[in-house]
């Protein structure tokens, strides 16, 4: 056995994830700038018109990806939330509440944008459709847990609260997933997964992954970007946040 | 560019859909960092205001 066993918790503390949040942060940023630039030009002059849709279809670009992230967040808040109430470390429910309302922008734009996309093509804004009513309620789910947080004075207490909200929610994210295979309403069914491959054109499926992996990377940013200034709000009376060099300056 | 500029923002007459969500998300996506930067701005003031004030008292 080698002696130097992983400190798992080496990163657990506030004081010690400060900074490295900040440098992926960074990297993160720039990264998303990168594949954000790139995927749009993609989604605009490179993905060929769609047969039957002409150019409305360009709208995937920013859908997909917002609709995966808005699922994907959720689910990393809740791994969050699971781990703060195990193991009490106050670093996981800051990270829940630092992914919130991005995980509730991205909810927001897959539902606006589908909207935008199911005017044209269905011929209706909104339809009480299994996937979509689902997806309004992971929307719901987000604010009520950011209104969780803010009602709650005591952070400790805050913290578990939410988390005992964010785990109870986690159950509406597979029926997300599922809904358009168990209800079969309105919306159609995954055009992409893990299994089946992808039924897309490769250049269509290209620019949706680089848009996706951009919509990634600009949420890793903003919710690492958010996290340090969750931690000055509660560390603030620390002795390593007096230090700090944008503090003594 | 046979069209120009033009024909491209007709987006083959998806215009409204198309710019409407590209816009919207375009707006969030660069108001949220904004309001993030905004926010930790607050605090790094408020931190140093309170260091300073506590360092006053002690001296």
């Amino acid at each position: 056995m080698s002696s130097r066993l992983i400190n798992w918790f080496k990163f657990s503390s506030p004081a010690t994830f400060y900074p490295l949040a900040g440098k992926i942060a960074r990297v993160s940023a720039v990264i998303a700038v990168l594949l954000l630039a790139i995927g749009l030009y993609m989604s605009f002059f490179v993905a060929p018109t769609d047969y039957k849709q002409g150019e409305g279809y360009r709208i995937i670009f920013i859908h997909v990806p917002a609709a995966w992230m808005s699922m994907f967040i959720y689910l990393v808040m809740a791994f969050w939330a699971g781990m703060g109430l195990v193991f009490n470390t106050r670093l996981s429910a800051m990270m829940a509440q630092a992914l919130a309302p991005t995980g509730a922008i991205m909810t927001f734009i897959a539902l606006w944008t589908g909207a935008f996309w199911g005017k044209p093509m269905w011929g209706a804004w909104w339809v009480w459709d299994a996937r979509l009513t689902s997806e309004l309620i992971l929307f719901f789910l987000y604010i009520g847990f950011i209104a969780l947080q803010g009602a709650i004075s005591d952070a400790r207490r805050a913290d578990r609260a939410g988390a005992i909200l964010l785990l109870v929610g986690v159950v509406n994210i597979p029926i997300i997933y599922y809904s358009v295979k168990w209800w079969n309403t309105l919306h159609q069914g995954a055009s992409v997964s893990l299994k089946s491959g992808s039924s897309m054109s490769a250049i269509m499926l290209e620019t949706m992954l680089i848009m996706t992996f951009a919509f990634w990377a600009y949420s890793i940013a903003v919710a690492l970007y958010r996290v340090r200034s969750i931690i000055l709000e509660r560390e603030k009376d620390a002795r390593w946040v007096s230090e700090l060099p944008e503090i003594r300056s | 560019m046979k069209g120009g500029i033009a024909e491209f923002f007709n987006m083959g007459g998806y215009a409204l859909y198309v710019w409407g969500s590209f816009g919207v998300t375009a707006l969030l996506m660069i108001v949220e960092p904004l309001l993030v930067h905004q926010r930790r701005k607050a605090m790094v003031q408020r931190i140093r205001r309170m260091v300073r004030l506590k360092s006053e008292n002690q001296t």
